[in-house]
């Protein structure tokens, strides 16, 4: 049996004590190893957030917990406070506090008696982890749907013990897990009495888990009360006392610390190691290696990363460079063979259209390479005790990390288990959560615990990345400056897309050999506005660099994939088409929304028209002609709007720039965002990822490129490859929940998901904000000081 | 290896390492503190800052042997239970997402501040520029700088929203 060395002694007693006597306890005692989070009424106020605690360890093995059992998603307690378990993580945008909201409501139990475990594969059902923002808009309904349940089958028991037939039930009131007779309030019965240290025993339905459902109907969203409110974040305080327990903090006796070699030229192949330039080093264990992976294992953390600095290794260079330079890149794109590509969605006939335009607009747009960027490095501890394997770990998609470790490593399901601590969140980057499977390969090879965590250089070069883009675009407006063709091409390199976890797409399994043949087909996404054009064609090519496997420049899912390279192009072609027809930019895409079209989009339409309003509202946005004219001053000032529409949520965004004409910088001074992602959880929480969401982008917008030479990536940290900071920080930032704050005009509207869709329209509201200021089309990102200050110069600004 | 001591938090520790280690992983591997955290291990990016004689300092680039004066880490800013001012700050501003970088920011501001009571929004800029964070909560951190400070929070104004309950 293993112990954590880093938890109080006093804290395990606090949970053994906590878990003793309730309807969980034998499941709990069997589950090993959990991450708990407490409420601020629940147990013991004492109790510190988030830590690692451990029932009785047990050898395995660990299956997964079954959907259709009401008791996996709900333990109520002796002290009447309840536990809600789901298969989600939170990503730092306090979903865990949203999911305690809507349970609490449903459950009609106070807020405070509750709390959340999330995302660990042996105590939690597999709801996927986190990803595509659909926390909420899916995954939220089969947690309303079994808390509503659980309800009804107290609510049934306390009909039993009152002596009153079930159909009696209105005859009960219920309210903070206390039941009461209406016709006599003396008459009490608490949720823990009904329980009564027992489980519910209750099977659910549901062909997935999506579908997990009762017979219990949820409540009108008039009768929530805790969704809609400001609740503060129950995971702020571990985070800023220093209390929380993280992935990177646990702590397991006889762990030992590994570190990679990765090798220093990209497709390079491993001809020999000369362990003896290590094996005298203090802490030394081995040198493990397999095909091109290469990783050095010792004792303590800073011996290892020393060892793994001087390892001597042999490798031989390959025969052609892998990729073009990052300057080359765009040209060699559009000059490459695709090697995927989709029928054009094509509406009318563009050609034609074209044809006739009185004035035709042409523009290309290119978009680099941009890391996930990671601000802590990958990272995982495996255990490999009892022959089963327990990765330690911040993967938001834990479920697939258990699946794919599995495969990869040739075990059984059930004898992996992963459990989700808190990390550092790379929005996308810990969905194919390559130091998971590193650590628990290498942990099989040592027989004892193995903590992996990358380097610095090795998380900026080797991460995953969004995909770089090429666009092609041509519009054609007739004589009244109406748009009557649009005309939309986009090149990617995706082909080498990492999935989810995939045992044969992990750069440990392409540095290995056992990865898969044959290379994903990729994608090239196109635009999602509902602009009503009448002539309209838009296609996606993917292309090819040389290298597809053992190359950093491998594509994964990065915060709306996809979502901020195509918007930047649409968005900014839209202004350029608004510029042509001596348009005001939001008057412009009102007429383009409003259009009269015989399509089924009226609804989402007549929302996109409210956000924008909103915005322009918010804002103070004054109607005339980009660019505006300009002055003799060093300091330009303009602002530019972009709207986009995701997965049922809209946002449109205006920021106002201010561009130094003498060094090219650009500051966004003010951000205003409008949002409408239907019925709101937590306005507070809504409005801190809205910010975080739209800074990001900000910083992809103004600082991120991957940059390489012909052998390697050359952004290896903070200042090859520059982030935003404070000194960049807009000095405002509004937000308008479009749909209520706090509570939903909208009742219709169920909730949508939120977070990535503030990611899409960003880039381009800045670009079109510097068109406004400066008379200048910015149509590569990022707008860097250097390369916005010669086309200043070349335009003669 | 031989015997460093040093003083945390107002205890005083010996622990047996290689001197030259930096002080970050003594903090963290011997130690046991989970405040200062790897991000960069070149002294760009902040995690791992803690503050030694009043100095905001980043340990994953400091040598344990240099080490001379008193080190204070997230865990030891808050006093008899109660949370440092900053601290509060960032809970009433509901700063951090991830968090990771948190530490950074708080021990940069907690020295900030200690240097320079009511900073200027260009001070607090410049003050907090080289402490990065990747979920860009940098917006709230300069409102919850301002609060610790004294000063009115920019998300009051903003946010007209109530924030009740725990």
């Amino acid at each position: 049996m293993t112990t954590f060395t880093n938890i109080p002694k006093r804290i395990e007693d606090a949970l053994e004590q906590r878990s003793a006597g309730t309807s969980r306890r034998d499941f709990l005692k069997t589950s090993g190893v959990f991450v708990v989070s407490f409420g601020a009424a629940a147990v013991s106020p004492a109790l510190p957030f988030g830590v690692v605690a451990q029932g009785e360890a047990t050898a395995g093995p660990y299956p997964e917990p079954d959907f259709r059992e009401l008791d996996t998603w709900i333990a109520i307690h002796e002290n009447n406070t309840a536990t809600f378990f789901v298969g989600k993580t939170d990503c730092g945008q306090g979903t865990g506090t949203a999911f305690r909201q809507m349970m609490s409501d449903e459950l009609d139990i106070a807020y405070d008696d509750t709390s959340v475990i999330m995302g660990s594969t042996d105590v939690t059902p597999d709801q996927g982890g986190s990803g595509g923002s659909d926390a909420i808009q899916r995954d939220g309904w089969p947690m309303r749907r079994v808390a509503a349940e659980a309800r009804r089958v107290l609510l049934e028991l306390a009909c039993k013990r009152f002596g009153l037939p079930v159909e009696d039930v209105e005859q009960l009131n219920v309210s903070d897990a206390v039941i009461t007779l209406k016709s006599d309030p003396s008459k009490k019965l608490t949720y823990a009495e009904l329980i009564d240290g027992k489980q519910f025993h209750v099977t659910l339905t549901g062909d997935n888990v999506n579908e997990t459902t009762g017979t219990a109907a949820v409540k009108p969203v008039q009768e929530l009360r805790n969704v809609g409110q400001s609740l503060e974040r129950y995971d702020i305080p571990p985070k800023v006392d220093g209390s929380l327990t993280w992935a990177v903090d646990v702590k397991l006796p006889g762990m030992v610390h590994a570190r990679n070699v990765r090798p220093p030229v990209v497709g390079a192949k491993l001809i020999g190691i000369d362990e003896s330039s290590v094996k005298d080093l203090p802490g030394f264990i081995r040198v493990v290696s397999k095909g091109n992976y290469v990783a050095v294992v010792c004792e303590r953390e800073e011996q290892a990363i020393d060892a793994s600095r001087k390892l001597k290794v042999d490798w031989q260079k390959p025969a052609a460079a892998p990729f073009p330079t990052s300057d080359e890149l765009y040209a060699y794109m559009r000059s490459a063979t695709p090697m995927s590509s989709w029928d054009p969605d094509v509406v009318g006939d563009p050609e034609a259209a074209l044809e006739s335009a009185a004035t035709v607009v042409e523009a290309e747009y290119d978009f680099p390479f941009q890391g996930h960027t990671a601000f802590g490095p990958a990272h995982a501890l495996a255990d490999p005790s009892d022959g089963q394997m327990t990765i330690y770990s911040n993967d938001m998609k834990s479920y697939g990390m258990r699946r794919g470790v599995a495969e990869f490593l040739g075990m059984p399901n059930d004898q992996v288990r992963v459990v989700w601590m808190e990390g550092p969140q790379a929005y996308g980057r810990s969905a194919a959560d390559d130091a998971g499977f590193e650590a628990a390969f290498l942990a099989k090879e040592i027989g004892r615990p193995v903590r992996v965590q990358w380097m610095r250089d090795e998380e900026t070069a080797w991460d995953t990345k969004g995909p770089p883009y090429t666009f092609t675009l041509r519009g054609g407006l007739d004589g009244e400056g109406n748009v009557v063709a649009f005309d939309y091409k986009a090149q990617s390199v995706d082909y080498n897309h990492v999935g989810y976890n995939e045992a044969e797409t992990v750069l440990i399994a392409q540095l290995i050999g056992t990865r898969k043949e044959t290379p994903s087909a990729g994608r090239a996404t196109t635009p999602t506005d509902l602009y009503a054009i009448p002539n309209r064609r838009v296609t996606g090519k993917v292309v090819r660099l040389p290298a597809i496997w053992e190359t950093p420049l491998r594509t994964g899912n990065l915060r709306d994939p996809n979502g901020p390279q195509v918007t930047f192009a649409s968005e900014s072609f839209i202004d350029e088409l608004a510029a042509a027809a001596h348009a005001d930019p939001i008057a412009f895409r009102l007429k383009l929304l409003t259009a009269s079209t015989d399509d089924d989009s009226g609804f989402k339409r007549a929302r996109s028209i409210a956000v924008i309003r909103a915005a322009a509202d918010a804002y103070g946005w004054d109607t005339r002609v980009s660019p505006k004219p300009r002055d003799a001053e060093t300091i330009l000032t303009g602002r530019g709007m972009a709207y986009a529409y995701r997965s049922q949520t809209v946002v449109a965004e205006i920021a106002e720039v201010e561009v130094n004409r003498e060094t090219g910088h650009v500051w966004v001074k003010r951000l205003v965002c409008a949002h409408d992602c239907g019925l709101v959880i937590n306005p507070e929480a809504l409005r801190g990822t809205i910010e975080g969401g739209m800074l990001h982008s900000l910083s992809r917008a103004l600082h991120e490129e991957v940059r390489f030479d012909t052998e390697r990536v050359t952004s290896v940290d903070w200042r090859s490859h520059p982030s935003l900071t404070h000194a960049d920080t807009p000095a405002a930032i509004d937000v308008v929940l479009v749909n209520g704050d706090p509570n939903p005009d909208r009742p219709d509207l169920p909730p949508y998901g939120a977070g990535e869709a503030v990611c899409k329209p960003l880039i381009a509201a800045v670009a079109n904000a510097i068109y406004d200021a400066t008379g200048v089309r910015l149509r590569r990102v990022p707008f860097r000081d250097e390369r916005v200050l010669a086309q200043l110069k070349a335009a003669g600004v | 290896m031989s015997n460093v001591t040093l003083n945390v938090n107002g205890t005083t520790h010996t622990v047996d390492i290689d001197p030259s280690t930096r002080l970050l992983y003594v903090l963290r591997n011997d130690l046991g503190l989970r405040g200062p955290r790897f991000g960069c291990g070149l002294g760009q990016c902040g995690a791992c800052t803690v503050i030694i004689d009043g100095v905001a300092t980043r340990s994953c680039v400091t040598p344990t042997s240099r080490v001379k004066g008193e080190i204070t880490t997230l865990e030891g800013l808050a006093k008899d239970g109660t949370l440092h001012p900053v601290q509060q700050a960032w809970i009433d501003e509901q700063v951090p997402q991830c968090g990771f970088c948190q530490n950074g920011q708080i021990m940069t501001a907690k020295a900030l501040l200690d240097r320079n009571p009511n900073p200027t929004d260009a001070e607090i800029r410049e003050g907090m520029a080289r402490a990065l964070c990747r979920c860009m909560t940098y917006y709230r951190i300069q409102a919850a700088v301002k609060r610790a400070a004294g000063g009115s929070s920019a998300a009051d104004a903003k946010s007209g929203g109530k924030v009740v309950g725990s």
